[in-house]
């Protein structure tokens, strides 16, 4: 019989007021019993609408039938065979607009928490399985993926299990990419990215940090030392400001640099050789996600006072509905209809405040929202010590500058030759932000999914010939 | 893991280190930097290519021992290891077609002043090198620059080592005398480098420097290092080191590069106190 609760089973969490003195993860996860609960709640409708809400086709229904039956290593294996990083995916996909905005049940009531039990899956086999996963067979070809962030990290699990031998190359010194350096430990566990990382090793593929292609190597040379096909994940890495003056004072920090020294380097832990500012009010410009996870790190440091400044309203923030209200109940104070147009600083060259206008919206604009307009003398100084710009990132030009034939747009994003991800340059295929611009991780990774398809096909028709 | 293979003390707090790292030996070129980490926890440090060996494989790093992370540098041994050593990275000097140029070198931006005076050499340039330092015992690459230089000049703030005075005094000096340069090349730290520029900026001579600030990825993705040049917003990571130094906000940098300073005093406190208990 299905549960015909009609509430999904919310998520156990840290207490708001505890969890935003700490780094430790919020959301706790389903226990065995709330899981198969949960998981009885799929009716396993007909047509599964939930699957082609998913990015990269998860078979949903399977895997939470498993569930049901509490065969979890089962319903582990239904995930792996579409997703490499599941347990990533049950934390920071957008399930509300995917697979959960599908799900039939949520037509009168709540849908099924498809992203809640796709990491207890997820979860329950990295601390439960023993089993070691199997080693492909190979094919005897190679390819080269840059970026180990999640476009390339699918598209090499992807590739490794149909036998390609799959060398991923990183810039920084540990991968992961933005799972890694961007979103924090308390929404996504270091560990738990390390692990999947592991798994993929398992399966065959090497992993080269410390290799900035574009400098360190360029592509030209990945296919001179054997590679058959390159897939391009390099992200969207480059910060915005927003060009106002003030912004190269002291205690200015693009979310990158902010996100950057906090989870790839540690600085909000005691004795961590990389510092960063503790500051006591900051602001946080920018209503997407990246600002919700600088906003709530700014908080975790101490800092009294944290306010997310946005120019529009709070229907119109950007960030998924989840992120924002857990940062109104860490106590983040949302500023919006809010635009920053001066950085103020003292005599030493630190940030002392900020001069900002208020705004209104007016007539919606070419993204469909309504344009915020200033309002006339509504000028006013918010008194802060740091600041950290948070307005988006476009994709690196490291790598399109030092690649003959490799043609981008006006924002610096790779072309490609629709969904297979085929760039302008033969045997070379791109997905994720590089392609996008700024997106989500389940976008790149069904990029990614994609390319390693199309690789796949292209080197076999390659043979054939 | 990136090897070393030398480790030299060149004065009681500059070393020069050989360090094996075959990718970047293969691309490295004057004018670019490399990243490092000590240890596996250590902070990420930028830091100029001194030299290279494409053959052997080698990468050589001159660094003043300023902080935590470069004490924690100095303290490993030839033998020893690296765990991170990445780049080429930056945008590499452009040298081509200058027939006659005054290299300024102060300190140990002197370590980095060197090759780029090497390079000149190498390419037929007529090559003024004047290098300054605090006192006697801090001099460094003193040869190696008269190896490529037809003239060096040097000069100590106390007198105990060449002139007295400032490398901008020696400049003057060497424009007074009717030399004239196609370009200067000033590499130093921010306060010398912004008195050579003024210098000159009266003469409208070309003045190249290489900019120093802090940076973590150095691969233009956080932005820490951004620069004001010419008005414009410039990450040194990509965009330079090199800037054109009539152009560069040298008052901002010095700003921006005090961003950690009682931080970077309470690291080098505390590594202090741990080397000593080491030793003892």
């Amino acid at each position: 019989m299905p549960n015909m609760d009609p509430k999904k089973c919310p998520m156990p969490v840290q207490d708001p007021d505890v969890r935003n003195k700490n780094f430790e993860e919020v959301a706790l996860g389903y226990t065995y019993e709330m899981a198969v609960n949960e998981a009885k709640r799929c009716l396993g409708c007909r047509n599964h609408p939930c699957v082609a809400g998913c990015p990269v086709n998860i078979d949903i229904p399977g895997f939470i039938k498993k569930v049901a039956e509490e065969d979890l290593e089962g319903a582990y294996k239904v995930l792996s065979a579409s997703s490499a990083l599941p347990a990533v995916c049950g934390r920071v996909c957008p399930q509300e607009n995917q697979c959960e905005g599908k799900c039939v049940r949520g037509i009168k009531a709540e849908s099924v928490g498809i992203g809640r039990l796709e990491r207890f899956v997820a979860d329950w086999h990295r601390t439960h399985s023993t089993e070691k996963a199997e080693v492909p067979a190979s094919n005897g070809h190679k390819v080269a993926v840059i970026g180990s962030g999640p476009s390339g990290l699918t598209a090499a699990g992807d590739l490794a299990k149909l036998g390609y031998k799959v060398t991923v190359y990183e810039a920084l010194h540990t991968a992961g990419g933005v799972l890694v350096y961007g979103i924090p430990e308390f929404r996504l566990p270091k560990e738990i990215v390390r692990q999947e990382i592991e798994g993929l090793k398992e399966l065959g593929v090497d992993v080269e940090t410390n290799v900035v292609v574009g400098k360190t190597i360029t592509i030209d040379e990945l296919f001179d030392m054997g590679n058959e096909a390159v897939f391009i994940g390099s992200g969207a890495g480059l910060p915005r400001f927003m060009g106002i003056p003030g912004e190269s004072l002291n205690g200015v920090y693009s979310a990158n640099e902010f996100l950057t020294r906090i989870n790839l380097m540690k600085a909000y832990k005691e004795g961590a050789k990389t510092p960063i500012q503790h500051a006591k009010n900051v602001a946080i410009v920018g209503g997407g996600n990246v600002a919700m996870d600088a906003a709530r790190c700014a908080k975790r440091l101490g800092a009294e006072n944290v306010y997310i400044v946005y120019r529009r309203g709070m229907e119109e923030l950007p960030a998924r509905r989840e992120e924002v209200e857990h940062a109104v109940e860490e106590g983040i104070i949302f500023k919006t209809l809010t635009n920053p147009v001066e950085v103020l600083g003292d005599e030493k060259g630190k940030v002392c405040g900020m001069r900002c206008v208020e705004m209104e919206l007016g007539e919606p604009d070419a993204s469909g929202r309504r344009r915020p307009i200033e309002k006339a003398n509504s000028e006013f100084v918010l008194e802060v010590d740091s600041m950290v710009m948070s307005i988006g990132t476009s994709p690196n030009p490291l790598i399109r500058s030092t690649t003959p034939g490799l043609e981008t747009n006006s924002h610096g994003c790779i072309i490609t030759n629709g969904d297979d991800g085929l760039t302008t340059r033969d045997a070379v295929y791109a997905g994720g932000d590089a392609v996008t611009g700024a997106a989500t991780v389940i976008l790149a990774m069904g990029a990614g999914k994609k390319a390693a398809k199309a690789i796949d096909e292209y080197i076999k028709t390659k043979d054939n010939q | 893991m990136y090897k070393i293979l030398e480790k030299t003390p060149l004065n009681p707090t500059v070393t020069k280190m050989v360090i094996e790292a075959p990718l970047v030996a293969k691309k490295a070129q004057p004018g670019q930097f490399i990243i490092f980490r000590a240890s596996e926890d250590g902070e990420r440090v930028p830091l100029t290519v001194a030299d290279y060996d494409r053959e052997a494989g080698t990468v050589t790093i001159i660094f003043q021992i300023v902080g935590g992370a470069t004490m924690e540098l100095n303290a490993l041994e030839e033998g020893d290891s690296l765990v991170d050593f990445v780049g080429p990275l930056g945008t590499p000097s452009k040298l081509d077609g200058l027939k006659k140029v005054a290299v300024v070198g102060g300190g140990v931006g002197c370590a980095i002043a060197y090759p780029t005076a090497k390079k000149l050499h190498e390419l037929g340039a007529e090559v003024h090198s004047i290098i300054g330092f605090r006192n006697e015992d801090l001099v460094i690459l003193e040869k190696e620059f008269e190896a490529v230089s037809s003239r060096v000049v040097k000069m100590s703030d106390d007198g105990s080592w060449g002139e007295k005075g400032l490398v901008t005094n020696a400049l003057q000096k060497l424009i007074d005398d009717g030399n004239q340069y196609d370009e200067v090349i000033a590499i130093g730290p921010l306060v010398m480098m912004k008195f050579v520029c003024q210098l000159t900026k009266k003469y409208n001579i070309k003045t190249t420097v290489s900019m120093n600030p802090i940076m973590i990825d150095g691969t233009g993705m956080c932005g820490g290092c951004r620069l004001t040049v010419g008005g414009e917003t410039k990450f040194a990571c990509v965009d330079g080191p090199d800037f054109d130094g009539h152009l560069v906000d040298f008052d901002e940098a010095m700003h921006r590069g005090s961003m950690y300073r009682d931080f970077e005093q309470h690291e080098r406190e505390s590594s202090c106190n741990l080397l000593k208990k080491e030793v003892e």
